[in-house]
Parts: structure tokens; sequence; C-alpha cells
């Protein structure tokens, strides 16, 4: 059920403050969720204040930078710091993407806001739990499933025009800034799918050399896994690899109906 | 060692409105203010069934100053609603899903629903003015 507020024990309160050491020339104001499992507290709002003049130019250089000199006790999720990985998505300026590709020249004139995924169950600070997302993803079977036998001296062949159906598509790295963005996904993210998983779906529902659509199709034909997409595109705009998991969705829900004949 | 259980992270409280979900949830409230409209509408039927005093009655309520916002208010939510169900409509046929597109119909939606509103109210006040 859609629940707008947030819990008690979710309500962030005000932080503490670490301003920029003596002599810093270009300083910029970082305003970070902060949750520690292990005192007890409710949820905070840390501001920190950064040299620019000594910090690299993306949102993770300055996550790095206050981890290193200002406050080890901060943490978040990276790895390949070049929007590929997936890790360090999180919610940044008001959307939702990655740290690593995020310039903070980019996220507007005033403070820096950085929380976690939105609506989503926070593990640690900027750390949100994704079992549940990756539990979804399973249960898509996201990889090939064929009934025929494979041709005994070749791989599964697919023409250059069915291969470039798989374009915008198997690009996603499954960071789940999409579904998180999603205010469906916020009310009903315990049954819908979500724009990430829907997405991914289709890339095997797409895909020529996949010979189980049918089976697919049926799973997703329910009122809150597919349906509950209400075509608010939070999704595409905020997909920070440039993909469209509306579109894909909206190509589930025409096969939906074009495999009902007429 | 036992832990606090996990807080939910903000959402409505932190995402950043922009246009798409600005006419999403306003696609919801002029749906429902239809419906609420449409129970005034059989009103105002069932007066004029009743007979030229219930009719009288419901005119009379009609203009009134909170007759008139309500007009007003179902008359900006059948616009925006028709606008903004349109473009359901060709997102349903796998259009209009570019970043771009979505933005500007999104804001067509939006704007031309005052637009219209305002043109059906500009009629109707000067029809009135000259009977």
């Amino acid at each position: 059920m859609a629940e707008f507020t947030l819990p008690k024990n979710s309500q962030v309160q005000k932080g503490k403050h670490f301003p920029a050491p003596a002599g810093a020339s270009k300083v910029r104001t970082f305003k970070i969720y902060r949750w520690n499992p292990d005192d007890g507290q409710n949820p905070r709002v840390d501001t920190y204040d950064v040299d620019m003049a000594t910090c690299g130019p993306m949102v993770l250089d300055a996550l790095i930078k206050i981890k290193n000199e200002i406050d080890p006790t901060l943490t978040f999720r990276r790895s390949c710091r070049e929007g590929i990985c997936g890790s360090c998505a999180m919610n940044i300026d008001g959307t939702n993407t990655l740290a690593c590709t995020k310039a903070i020249a980019d996220c507007g004139t005033k403070d820096v806001a950085v929380y976690p995924l939105p609506a989503m169950s926070v593990v640690k600070d900027l750390v949100p739990d994704l079992t549940h997302f990756y539990a979804q993803y399973a249960s898509i079977k996201p990889w090939i499933r064929t009934q025929s036998a494979p041709p005994p001296d070749a791989e599964r062949l697919q023409s250059k025009e069915d291969r470039a159906k798989l374009d915008g598509l198997y690009e996603c790295i499954l960071c789940a800034c999409c579904s998180t963005s999603c205010p469906s996904y916020w009310w009903n993210g315990d049954r819908y799918l979500g724009p990430a998983i829907l997405l991914q779906a289709y890339r095997w529902i797409i895909d020529s050399r996949d010979e189980d659509t049918g089976a697919r199709l049926d799973d997703l034909e329910d009122p809150f896994r597919l349906y509950r997409c209400h075509t608010i595109l939070n999704c595409a705009r905020t997909c920070p690899k440039g993909l469209n998991p509306a579109k894909a969705i909206a190509e589930i829900k025409k096969l939906m109906v074009l495999r009902q004949g007429a | 060692m036992p832990q606090a259980a996990r807080p939910k992270s903000p959402h409505l409280q932190i995402y950043r409105w922009q246009i798409q979900m600005v006419s999403s949830i306003l696609h919801r409230a002029a749906g429902i203010a239809l419906a609420a409209g449409t129970v005034l509408l059989v009103c105002l039927l069932a007066s004029l069934a009743a007979g030229p005093d219930a009719y009288a009655k419901v005119q009379q309520f009609a203009a009134s100053t909170l007759g008139q916002l309500l007009l007003l208010g179902w008359t900006w939510s059948l616009a925006f609603h028709l606008l903004n169900g349109l473009r359901h409509l060709l997102e349903d046929t796998g259009a209009g899903f570019q970043i771009k597109t979505f933005v500007m119909t999104g804001w067509v939606a939006v704007i031309g629903s005052v637009v219209l509103t305002a043109l059906v109210w500009t009629c109707v006040l000067l029809q009135r003015g000259g009977a």
C-alpha cells in the first residue's frame, strides 16, 4: 500500500557540520544522509564543506575525499568509477544517478544533497538493501531459455537486424536508479517488478534466440508485476546509461495485446 | 550485536519534482475530480426532472462562489484529463518516449489545459454577458 510519509524510525534529523579546512578557496557544501545501525538513532543529514580546489570533478570524488580526509565513517558502495558497475547509484541533487558519472558542476549552484536510492531499506548511510531487487531479477529467469536442440557445430546465430533489437537493452547495468525513481515502485515495490527488471524481461522477450516468449509473457501478465507501470516516466528521465525502461515496458504491453490476436 | 530496524530512505520528500511526475499525479487528481463532478451532474439532471423549483435551487448553488469554483475546477479537470489522456493514448502505441518529447507533451498538457479552461470560460462569460 502507498505510504506517503516516512515511518517514525526513518524521519531524518539534523546532523553534524564539518567545516572546510582553513585556507580552503573554493568551498562546496554536501548534505549527506547518514544512518548508523549501531547507535539506535534516527537517520540524519550531515553537512560537509569540501574544498573543490583539491577535489576531483565527480560527486564520487567528493565522497571519497570526505571519507579519506574528513569523516572515515561515511559509508557508500563504489567500484569501477566509470559508470559500468552500478555500485554508486544514489539520489544526488534530487534525482537518481551514479555518483561516479555525475559532475559536481551539474548539481546546480546550491548545496549538493546526497541520499540513498529512494524508498529502500537502508543498510548504512548511502547503502540500500537490494536483496528484493535482485530476487525480482532472478524471478524473470534472465537467461536464454530454449526448446530446440542447439546446432551441433555452431552457436545459436542471430541476424544483424535481430541483434540490433537488443541495443538500448543490453547496456543496462542493474544499478536500480530507475526502479527506485518510480513512484509506483515506491508504493508497490513488493509486487511490482519495476522498470529495471521489466526492461531486462523485455531484453529476453525480444531476443530472437530465446524460445520461451509465451511463458515469459504469461509470467508478466499480472495487475501488479507489469501493469503497475502507469507511464510516469521517471525511469527514462533518470537512467544514468540513457536507456528507456518505460519504452521497453510499453513494448511488453503492446505484445500482450498483439498476442490476443484480432 | 543487536541491530536497529532499518529505516526507509526518503522518497517523495527528496525526489525532484519534474514535469512527468507532476502530470502523472495531476492526471489522477483530475480523474478523481471528474468522478466526483459526475455526482453534481446527476444532481443537476435529477433537479431538472423534479421541476422548476428544484432546478432553480441547483442553479442558485451553481451561481454561488463555491459553485463557480467547483465548475471552474471541473472544467480544468476535464481539459487536463483529456489532453493528458491523449498523451497516454499516444504512449500506448509506443510513441512519445524520448525525454525531449515527453517533457514537451507534459508541458503541452499542463499549459494547454489552462488555455482550454480559459477559452471555455471566456465563451461562457461572454454569452452570459450578451444574454
